[in-house]
């Protein structure tokens, strides 16, 4: 369908001249935005918040991370509440697997709630780790602050727990809140809550 | 084991699970110069789909190849720039 038929008056021509140069200028300014907005570094951006701290639960966000760093991803795992505890150097290592409220485990409840189990369940964990040449949750974090990843520490949390900042890992990051990370997370292609 | 492709480094990831082979090969990539190629030897049988996957949603690499033989799992990766 073509739009050069329309009839047009002499008058009509010069609004019509304006509007024109309006909407060009509109577009130049719609694409130079569009262009800025997939500019911004190239790359994909991740925000994971991770919020727990038994040894399973560590995993996760650490292996997400580091992974999303190998595609030079820009990475921020936030840590919050018993999610810290991977970040803190003395506690990342004692790490604990609960025995009780995984029907996986193969205990009845009953049994995993008595004394010891947890160490227990750890210890097995633990060695199967071991066995299977899986990193430790320590090699975890030192690749990933290798790689650029931004691993913060909630510093609510911090005084919460009543923490030193001197607790965490060389390269951790304090002195962040929840706005913080809602920053990244808006600006994230991933976000996700482990 | 050998190949058409005449690499420049090799890495050794084998015995090493998730995501060791896919992170160690991002490393070993970053040391080399463009249009050189990393073979990386590993026995874990998930980075087949992992390096491809890696390499797929990351610029300037280029999977050339994978060869599965004898409980290993080699990759030729290139450094495309």
């Amino acid at each position: 369908m073509s739009t050069d038929t329309q009839p047009s008056s002499i008058d009509g021509d010069e609004d019509a001249a304006a509007e024109l140069e309006a909407l060009r200028e509109r577009v130049a300014e719609l694409e130079e935005s569009v262009a800025d907005a997939a500019d911004d570094d190239g790359g994909k951006k991740m925000t994971i918040i991770a919020t727990q701290g038994t040894f399973d639960m560590a995993y996760p966000p650490l292996i997400l991370a580091s992974t999303a760093a190998a595609f030079d991803w820009d990475v921020v795992v936030f840590h919050t509440f018993w999610g810290l505890d991977i970040l803190h150097e003395e506690n990342s290592k004692n790490l604990k697997l609960s025995a009780v409220g995984n029907p996986n485990m193969p205990m009845p409840n009953a049994l995993a709630a008595l004394p010891g189990m947890d160490a227990m369940a750890t210890k097995m964990m633990r060695k199967r780790i071991d066995e299977n040449d899986t990193a430790t949750i320590e090699e975890l974090i030192d690749l990933s602050l290798d790689q650029g990843v931004e691993l913060q520490a909630c510093q609510m949390t911090i005084e919460l727990m009543d923490y030193d900042e001197d607790d965490f890992y060389d390269g951790v990051t304090t002195g962040v809140g929840a706005a913080t990370a809602l920053q990244h997370m808006a600006e994230s292609d991933v976000q996700l809550l482990v | 084991m050998s190949s058409e492709y005449e690499s420049t480094e090799t890495l050794d990831v084998k015995g090493q699970s998730c995501p060791m082979p896919v992170v160690k090969t991002k490393q070993a990539i970053d040391d080399l110069e463009a249009d050189e190629v990393l073979e990386v030897v590993a026995t874990d049988s998930g980075s087949m789909s992992d390096i491809q996957g890696w390499a797929k949603g990351t610029d300037g690499v280029e999977l050339l190849d994978q060869v599965e033989g004898d409980g290993t799992y080699t990759h030729y990766v290139k450094k495309t720039n």
